[in-house]
């Protein structure tokens, strides 16, 4: 793997990660981050999507008029939600029926659109396929340092495993706590992105 | 390759092809997923069943038609050697704080209740989600709701509320009412 790919693959981790650099895709950040195991599942299956879809797209790209390329690319994003839905649903029942509403509106997922339009359409396979897992993986490592976080603090477990008996404070796991959470980490990363 | 000319014929056929492409694909994902969705939704009901009625082998399902809404109540009579053990009813309430809630609520043949284990609810996290726990279940246990009024305590009912959570509480209530009114109209068997 040259340079170029290598960075292209680590990008969505720090330099552009998609949460905490770019504020793309709020709305299952937000919803779902109550438990470590949820930001796992929903970021995976948005790694998923991710993946087959700038693969799908940026093959046919060409293929594809430039005036209904928005329509076209919804079309095989919404293709992969769904098998991921249905998938899930039967191959893992506990994790589908937590992650709720929030699996079929991976649709509208800025991050996913975004990078089919931004990245797929314009290189080539291998390098959209990469920047698909880059950004995934990125996406789901901001999931489950947010959900962490607000397990530690609102559950005093993480991944399900207590470490202090009894509640936390309730606080980090209603939405408030979500924002609270996310506006320190922006912060914090901001901060370490200026100094390096 | 260049790039295909956004003429009407190009894009027309564009999106028809991908439309088709993406809705065989999906027709196959879904046959393939049909049998593993099914059982996972009826290992989770009869699991459910199992937890609020005794042991029993034989079960006989009965689905009633509640009037004035679309949902149904389902009365699984549990049987062990021909004797009926208990009632597992699969009841509902619309007056959730957030969506629907599912409950299954077993009735021993007395009347009484035995257990309720939650199937589905969407409430407030940290909140009506404590529905699901011991201490507001259990207040229910070995009651029977000839005598106990279903209703929270600031409705004047036997009911204390979870705290924070009254909707959720009295929603809770009320699809064990339902659950109730319905196994009183259709008798035990």
């Amino acid at each position: 793997m040259s340079m170029n790919q290598l960075q292209n693959l680590t990008k969505g981790f720090f330099r552009e990660n998609p949460i905490f650099v770019l504020v793309l895709g709020m709305c299952p950040t937000l919803g779902v981050t109550t438990l470590a195991s949820n930001g796992l599942g929903m970021g995976l299956a948005t790694t998923f999507v991710l993946v087959m879809s700038n693969l799908v797209i940026s093959l046919v790209k060409d293929l594809i008029p430039d005036k209904v390329r928005i329509p076209a690319f919804i079309v095989i994003i919404a293709a992969f939600v769904t098998i991921v839905d249905l998938v899930m649903a039967g191959f893992a029942p506990v994790l589908h029926e937590r992650l709720g509403i929030f699996i079929p509106l991976i649709v509208v997922n800025c991050i996913v659109l975004g990078r089919a339009e931004a990245f797929a359409s314009r290189n080539n396979i291998f390098s959209s396929v990469i920047d698909g897992l880059g950004m995934g993986l990125g996406f789901t490592f901001a999931l489950i340092l947010l959900g962490s976080i607000r397990e530690a603090i609102g559950n005093s477990s993480i991944f399900g495993y207590k470490f202090v008996h009894g509640d936390g404070i309730l606080l980090f796991v209603l939405s408030p706590g979500a924002f609270i959470t996310l506006g320190f980490l922006i912060a914090f990363i901001n901060r370490v992105r200026k100094v390096t | 390759m260049a790039k295909t000319e956004s003429t009407f014929k190009n894009m027309f056929l564009a999106l028809f092809l991908i439309c088709s492409i993406a809705s065989l694909a999906l027709a196959g994902v879904y046959l393939i997923t049909l049998g593993p969705i099914t059982k996972a939704q009826q290992a989770r009901k009869e699991k459910a069943i199992r937890e609020v009625i005794p042991d029993f082998d034989t079960l006989v399902p009965k689905t009633v038609r509640v009037a004035g809404s679309d949902q149904d109540v389902v009365l699984n009579y549990g049987y062990k050697d021909s004797v009926l053990v208990g009632v597992a009813v699969e009841t509902f309430s619309t007056r959730g704080y957030n969506g629907l809630i599912k409950i299954m609520v077993g009735f021993l043949p007395d009347g009484t209740i035995n257990k309720i284990a939650i199937l589905q609810q969407k409430e407030t996290p940290g909140l009506g989600t404590k529905m699901a726990s011991q201490t507001f279940t259990d207040q229910f246990h070995g009651r029977t709701p000839a005598s106990y009024r279903l209703a929270v305590k600031k409705d004047g009912g036997d009911v204390d509320a979870i705290t924070a959570a009254t909707i959720s509480s009295r929603a809770f209530c009320d699809a064990v009412q339902r659950a109730w009114d319905v196994l009183q109209k259709q008798g035990g068997q």
